[in-house]
């Protein structure tokens, strides 16, 4: 980035849903893909009369959210209503938190070319989500359909400081989060799903006679994956730039205030909505249906003993014991949780830590990837491919054979040693077999082995090719050539 | 029959003698020869009537048990979710809404095996100290038709005081259960916030609505009281402890007793005659032993003003999603969303509805709420201390329910202020969350019923009930009914 002529300033709101079986005020389910309004309640349909009990479950996974993030828990916290009128939100107000969030003050370290960097967490809260349009094809403007499925399901909103200074950071703080988020299962983080989502507020401050000038923030909205945050960002700061080269206009200029863009993907452009002064007025207040909560000192252990080893500790961890490389160590650790429970099971059981690595991250992983499946539901487990590890070290099967054995045990079944028997790799490692095997490629071989005695050492391959044509190639090399050297000095 | 009170009715149907269904016939009959004139109700659903106390006579002769109000009809006021029957509000927003669930407190009425005999009339929304506001019909009062019966619960007040239903239920936001008691010559309570659920009534003003019983005397407010209060898991503001049984508790006399009179409650404002008749009511108390202490509530006099912020506020809120879009009224003709928010709230919705939206919409907006909404809360707990002080030094507080008695129909309707005064002494309820009974205590001149006041500290329904039920054992006004 060294080369811009500005510097980019980004702060990042995520909003995750959480994996809860049923949503943040009612017993609905929360199961994503059910048909329309089938997932609805009256009270997240919002009827009369109806009112909201908060889902604990949903209240302890946010805090284990926010313990992970390093956020200190507030001992009070309650329940605001942020008013609007939309058709998917039948209440025509959001229950969320406002001026007393229920976490704040937490970061995240993330990975950059130029090592660890510390992201700060302004604030996490949970808050409810909203229903979808589905609008009408055509745009007749006339018939758009709700579907209240998704309304009330429990999204935990992230709010970053202002601290990423790269459209790669931005990206790797997300892929960060999301690491962190899939490995506690507070959320499964998909954003085609929408269990994932994105606002990036984007300025730039550009260095010039008087100092440095710092450009309007703008809140780029519709980012549908981390490759569109990455390339929006980038496009939305050299927007700004052109924009500020000529008009000239800054941050906090009298008449100059935050506004709004979308994402297009397809064009790649940034496009400038509206300006945020004219968004609605939300008359935040506290919901009276909700008493505020009051979270203890034992309740936060109580959260902070499910933690567990997280991502950063654990990548450190795996990298002393096992030695792997930052860049292998990298590569396991974001597949998540189980995938690295499987990496240490299979280092333990072939007693190899570097082969583990490589079984695990070329075979493994792209058996997983050609499956579109996760380790969880690998056919077989840690011990079973520690014992082919085992075997072909063992029995010197050469790579080639192994991951024919490897292949066969993931699609048909099968231990290591069942299979290896199956196609015929079981290795003629009895000297006296293999001596009576070389004695009889000699006798049928007599002109090479009479070209051997007269000086042409070449000639001992022909008897080699057929000793090891006899036994299929499953005798070790080293051990023939031992003992033909040997028959051949006696004959 | 129809003038008993439910415990005699009780009393009556388990001895043996008549059945619920002839029972339930004659407040129907009642409620037919005479609803006409009074206009308490929106709906009566006699078939759903006539059939549950049939079934409940045929348990009796199987010798089943029975639940604690068997056989007896209930009257609800139309802000409480029924399932299958359509809930109006009061609102032609909710015209045609039928809820596909039971309040808490109609399910706890169903478990007793009352008897839900009809709907009431009520302001829109419980919007009002009339039941003008209502958009169906106007009801009126039983003792002067040409009055009104108070409100919002007018309909359950007006059900009672003209012997068409012994029980009703109400709502209280800012005295809806109390005004219209007193001013029906009927008993009417506003239970402690979180005593009752909230579950199924449809809200008004979230932090200060609670449902209720009127009724012909203090006995049968316990015996209701005692059905419909308790934990529910539904409603997070419910709060979870034993309710005491007020029935087994209610004629033993409290003893010592402190009641405390504050001061501010008999000032400027306070019609004659309803002062005459709450001082002689506290007479009775003296003369039974009882300590009159002459106590302060100061910030009683912000009570009104504070009260219009936080009940507005909430309302604009709560309100918000009759829509047009998921159900109730939608207009008939739009050109877009904003138009058809627009269209279908200006149709659905009454002036005074209206009003408060407004009202609570600015209270709230940004650079407003800090002067009103915010400085409301704060007020709002100086109330409560208020009421902390007075009852470190006495057991319950006493005082007129409603500065007049009932009003001509349309006196009021064209000066808001002088309707929101109506409610002047019984707001600070609602505001600081304590329970408070109104108890007939006299009539005027010309024959309008006066209620009496009396105040308990959270959760002391028991002690409030006792307090209300010696006055009533020592005067026979809760044994008047109007001629019709």
């Amino acid at each position: 980035m060294a080369d811009l002529p500005y510097r980019i300033v980004i702060g990042l709101e995520v909003h995750v849903q959480l994996l809860t079986q049923t949503k943040l005020f009612c017993g609905c389910s929360t199961r994503f893909g059910q048909p329309p309004n089938s997932a609805t309640c009256p009270v997240c349909l919002g009827l009369p009369g109806a009112l909201p009990v908060m889902n604990r479950r949903a209240f302890d996974l946010a805090v284990k959210a926010a313990l992970a993030l390093n956020c200190r828990i507030a001992s009070f916290t309650k329940w605001d209503r942020k008013n609007y009128y939309y058709p998917d939100l039948p209440k025509n107000y959001q229950i969320s938190q406002y001026d007393l969030p229920f976490s704040s003050d937490g970061h995240l370290d993330i990975q950059t070319p130029e090592g660890t960097k510390r992201i700060g967490i302004i604030r996490a809260h949970l808050e409810e989500d909203a229903g979808k349009l589905l609008h009408e094809e055509g745009g007749s403007g006339k018939d758009s359909l709700v579907d209240l499925n998704r309304t009330g399901t429990p999204l935990l909103e992230i709010v970053s400081q202002p601290e990423l200074s790269a459209p790669e950071e931005a990206k790797a703080y997300l892929e960060e989060l999301r690491l962190l988020l899939k490995a506690l299962e507070i959320s499964d983080c998909e954003m085609q799903e929408g269990s994932l989502r994105c606002d990036a507020n984007v300025n730039i401050h550009v260095p010039h006679a008087d100092g440095v000038a710092a450009t309007p923030i703008v809140e780029v909205k519709n980012l549908n994956s981390f490759r569109a945050v990455e390339r929006a960002i980038k496009f939305e700061a050299n927007r700004q730039y052109g924009q500020f080269q000529s008009d000239g206009k800054k941050l906090g200029d009298r008449g100059v205030s935050k506004a709004t863009a979308g994402w297009d993907d397809v064009r790649g452009v940034t496009v400038v909505q509206r300006r945020k002064e004219e968004a609605s007025d939300y008359r935040y207040f506290p919901d009276p249906d909700l008493v505020p909560i009051e979270v203890d000192s034992a309740w936060i252990a109580e959260v902070r003993a499910l933690l567990g080893e997280l991502p950063a500790a654990q990548r450190t961890r795996l990298q002393s014991q096992y030695a792997l490389s930052a860049y292998d160590t990298e590569v396991i650790t974001r597949q998540g949780r189980p995938f690295v429970a499987y990496f240490e099971e299979l280092a333990r059981g072939c007693g190899d830590a570097a082969e583990a690595k490589n079984w695990l991250t070329n075979e493994i992983l792209q058996t997983l990837n050609d499956r579109k499946s996760d380790v969880r539901a690998f056919p077989q487990p840690a011990d079973a491919i520690a014992e082919l590890i085992r075997e072909a070290k063992a029995t010197g099967l050469n790579k080639q054979r192994a991951r024919d054995v490897y292949a066969h045990m993931v699609s048909e079944g099968g231990t290591a040693k069942e299979v290896i028997k199956k196609l015929g790799f079981t290795p003629v490692t009895d000297e006296g077999q293999l001596r009576d095997i070389v004695r009889r490629a000699m006798a049928a071989n007599a002109k090479a082995v009479t070209d051997f005695k007269n000086g042409k050492v070449k000639a001992a391959d022909a008897i080699k090719g057929a000793v090891m044509r006899e036994t299929k190639g499953m005798a070790r090399t080293e051990m023939v050539q031992q003992i033909l050297l040997e028959e051949l000095q006696r004959a | 029959m129809i003038e008993h009170t439910a415990a005699d009715l009780l009393a009556t149907l388990r001895k043996g003698d008549g059945s619920a269904e002839s029972l339930t016939g004659a407040f129907l009959d009642a409620i037919r020869q005479r609803d006409t004139r009074v206009r308490a109700f929106l709906h009566v659903d006699e078939a759903a009537a006539l059939e549950k106390a049939h079934d409940i006579d045929a348990r009796r002769k199987r010798g089943e048990p029975l639940g604690a109000l068997a056989g007896i009809p209930v009257a609800v006021k139309d802000v409480l979710c029924t399932a299958g029957q359509r809930t109006t509000c009061g609102s032609k927003v909710l015209q045609s809404f039928v809820p596909p669930y039971d309040a808490h407190v109609i399910s706890r009425l169903r478990r007793a095996d009352a008897v839900l005999i009809g709907k009431t009339n009520m302001d829109e929304f419980a919007m009002g100290s009339s039941t003008e506001n209502s958009a169906y019909q106007i009801t009126r009062n039983p003792w002067e038709l040409a009055c009104t019966p108070g409100g919002s619960s007018g309909g359950s007040a007006a059900a009672v005081a003209a012997c068409e239903t012994p029980l009703a239920l109400g709502s209280d936001t800012g005295g809806s259960i109390r005004q219209p008691a007193s001013l029906c010559g009927v008993v009417g309570l506003k239970p402690t916030y979180g005593r009752v659920s909230r579950f199924g009534l449809v809200a008004f003003a979230s932090s200060l609505d609670q449902v209720g019983p009127l009724t012909h005397d203090v006995r049968d407010a316990a015996l209701l009281l005692e059905v419909i209060a308790g934990h529910d898991a539904r409603d997070s503001t419910s709060v979870d402890r034993p309710v005491p049984k007020y029935t087994r508790t209610l004629d033993d006399p409290v003893q010592p007793l402190t009641i405390g009179v504050p001061r501010e409650y008999f000032g400027a404002g306070l019609d004659g005659e309803v002062e005459q008749a709450v001082r002689a009511a506290l007479k009775v108390y003296e003369k039974a032993g009882t300590k009159l202490l002459d106590v302060s509530l100061p910030y009683s006099q912000y009570a009104v003003a504070t009260y219009y912020v936080v009940a507005t506020a909430e309302a604009s809120s709560n309100l918000a999603r009759y829509d047009g879009v998921h159900y109730g009224h939608r207009a008939a003709k739009h050109d877009d969303l904003i138009d058809l928010y627009c269209r279908s709230r200006g149709e659905g919705f009454g002036a005074e509805v209206k009003r408060r939206i407004m009202l609570g919409t600015y209270v709230l907006s940004s650079g407003y709420k800090d002067a009103y909404y915010v400085k409301s809360l704060q007020v709002r707990r100086l109330i409560k201390d208020d009421f902390d002080r007075a009852f470190a030094q006495c057991d319950v507080i006493a005082g007129p329910v409603s500065p007049t008695a009932a009003f001509r129909l349309g006196d009021r309707s064209d000066d808001p202020l002088a309707m929101y005064l109506s409610d002047i002494y019984t707001i600070s309820a609602n505001l600081s969350g304590i329970a408070g009974i109104s108890i007939p205590c006299g009539f005027t001149k010309g024959g309008l019923p006066i209620g009496l006041q009396l105040q308990a500290p959270p959760f002391e329904e028991e002690k409030l009930l006792r307090v209300a039920r010696m006055h009533e054992r020592a005067t026979d006004w809760h044994t008047r009914r109007p001629k019709l």
